[in-house]
């Protein structure tokens, strides 16, 4: 009988095309975040206000005298808006590290040796964000919809606000991917995942201060388009069609945020590379 | 075809025209036109000659500024990915992936070259067992020693069956016992298992070991090219010499009678001279230029002689 080789063997199995590698390391990283307690505090956290809006939504549909919290346009921005506070937290924690931690192993030559190009790379860094932040924010919203026709045991408010489909899931496109490549860039940035959280919080928080300054100052929110929150805010409103909280033109807005995901792209277009060229 | 046939001749696994690569003023490589042989071909130059560049230019990792590579039969600039699928890469620096033990590491570098998930867990373990690393296999890659992550990084490379392997200086760090046991690997994959190799080193023992052929390369240029035997030149005869006077005028007035000649650092001169010449043929020259000979002893042209031949002529 003979004896099983342990030695090297040449492998004549099946090959997957180029191509996917993306949704490898998308779902890598997805497995590896989600083994972490400490995230799943956090996601359950972040799902918190989804569970007290669908208490209301009950409430509201089951007892006439609770009209007062009856769903509105409103409601689903107000959602929104409150779960801003996660997809910052989610930001910070998942993402400070997608692109920093593999420069500081100096894992890109290893990536980028495989058969995958370098958009593929931060696609699949993108995907694990994009994944968690569309899970605490249109995944709920979705939901709460949902939730609203099945308690009230009709479509009438779907039917009426037909347009919070498209506008919940542009809106949550927009700050998700604005978020993620923000993230992804200063990641890129550092080998240290602390400090690449640390620019993201402080490019947030600082922008936020210095135009609520400005604002106490002058009195009018024409400063907006300095905070990077509140140019979402500003888009958010008139992508829901409610009033815009803030004097700066909506298209101002538009373009700072569009601006941030194309600088993004270009910093990680010229940070993700196999080779790091000093001159 | 008769068994007397002769082999059919593989072709190089890759060949480089006229490249050129430049980090700003720097040139890295300077019009390089070479060919790596199948089998296991060394790179040998001293830090700075450009070895390194040379393996990333054919992973595309930098585009050259001039001329055309080819590998596997596939035009790196316009088949990146063609040729990356094929290529396994043992990267010079420490590289892993961060946060994965040594299995998980390994199979997903395996998908990543485009293997399903279950034959690429199942060939990691068994390329850790054939680096060396069965019993740590369930350790974190990031608490490895820097020999075992030599060997991790063979094992990444490995992991997807690639035709042609790039190794980057594969020895760096190890104990004298891990460098042999992976310059035994190194052999048994290019000549039991058939897989092409480059040895990129600047260690000329470790492609003496391991190569049969070599590409000798100086401040970006290819100064010698061919099998390790010819380059040593068949029928050549090696002294060590050393003698009492002006070492470097003597050493000029060997050249000068056709011999080839270097300080080996240490005040000893090889000398390497042609098949009808020996130890009279210098005891002669020595006595016609009043230079006393202290000690001549006969050796074997060695890797080292073409090396310090090339690199000598180069900088002359």
């Amino acid at each position: 009988m003979g004896i099983h080789d342990q030695s090297y063997r040449r492998y004549v199995g099946p090959r997957t095309e180029p191509g996917a590698a993306w949704s490898v390391i998308a779902w890598s990283g997805i497995r590896a975040l989600l083994a972490r307690r400490i995230f799943l505090v956090v996601l359950l956290f972040a799902w918190s206000q989804f569970v007290v809006r669908a208490v209301l939504l009950y409430l509201s549909a089951n007892f006439p005298s609770m009209e007062l919290i009856a769903p509105s346009v409103q409601t689903f921005r107000d959602f929104f808006d409150q779960q801003s506070f996660f997809v910052f937290v989610v930001t910070v924690y998942a993402g400070a590290g997608l692109i920093a931690n593999d420069r500081r192993a100096n894992a890109l030559q290893i990536y980028l040796a495989k058969p995958l190009t370098r958009a593929e790379y931060v696609a699949g860094k993108a995907g694990v964000l994009v994944a968690f932040l569309l899970l605490v924010t249109w995944v709920p919203a979705m939901l709460l919809l949902v939730l609203q026709a099945m308690f009230a045991g009709n479509l009438t408010f779907v039917r009426e606000n037909l347009f919070l489909l498209p506008a919940m899931t542009v809106f949550a496109m927009l700050e998700v991917l604005a978020a993620s490549f923000a993230m992804l860039a200063l990641s890129s940035l550092s080998t240290s995942a602390r400090f690449a959280g640390m620019l993201y919080a402080g490019a947030i928080l600082f922008t936020t201060a210095i135009f609520q300054t400005v604002r106490g100052v002058t009195g009018s929110s024409a400063a907006s388009w300095i905070s990077l929150s509140a140019n979402l805010a500003q888009v958010g409103d008139v992508i829901f069609g409610v009033a815009p909280r803030h004097d700066t033109p909506w298209g101002i807005s538009l373009l700072i945020v569009v601006g941030l995901i194309g600088a993004s792209l270009a910093v990680l277009g010229w940070r993700v590379r196999g080779v790091e060229v000093v001159t | 075809m008769t068994a007397a046939d002769p082999a059919p001749d593989p072709g190089p696994v890759a060949r480089l025209d006229e490249v050129t690569v430049t980090y700003g003023r720097q040139a890295a490589l300077r019009g390089v036109t070479a060919e790596f042989a199948a089998g296991a071909v060394g790179l040998l130059g001293p830090n700075g000659a450009g070895k390194s560049t040379l393996l990333k230019a054919l992973l595309g990792f930098v585009r050259p500024d001039a001329g055309t590579l080819r590998a596997l039969g596939f035009d790196v600039a316009r088949q990146p990915l063609a040729v990356r699928a094929r290529i396994g890469y043992m990267p010079e620096s420490d590289a892993h992936i961060p946060g994965l033990n040594a299995v998980s590491f390994v199979a997903y570098c395996g998908q990543l070259a485009g293997l399903p998930r279950a034959p690429a867990v199942q060939r990691a373990h068994e390329v850790l067992q054939y680096v060396g690393l069965g019993e740590e296999r369930y350790r974190l890659v990031d608490t490895y020693s820097t020999g075992m992550k030599q060997r991790i990084k063979l094992a990444q490379a490995l992991v997807h069956d690639p035709d042609l392997l790039c190794l980057d200086e594969p020895t760096n760090g190890m104990d004298p016992r891990g460098r042999d046991e992976m310059l035994a690997l190194v052999r048994d994959l290019a000549y039991r298992k058939d897989v092409n190799v480059i040895v990129s080193s600047h260690l000329l023992p470790d492609v003496e070991a391991t190569c049969e052929h070599v590409l000798v390369m100086h401040q970006g240029s290819l100064v010698a090219a061919g099998p390790i035997a010819e380059l040593k030149g068949p029928g050549r005869r090696a002294f060590e010499l050393r003698i009492k006077g002006d070492a470097i005028r003597f050493a000029e007035e060997l050249r000068e009678a056709g011999a080839d000649c270097h300080d080996d650092g240490t005040g000893v001169l090889r000398v390497l001279v042609g098949e009808n010449r020996g130890a009279r043929d210098l005891f002669a020259l020595a006595a016609t230029r009043g230079v006393q000979v202290r000690h001549l002893r006969p050796s074997v042209p060695t890797l080292e002689d073409v090396f310090a031949q090339a690199i000598g002529e180069t900088d002359a």
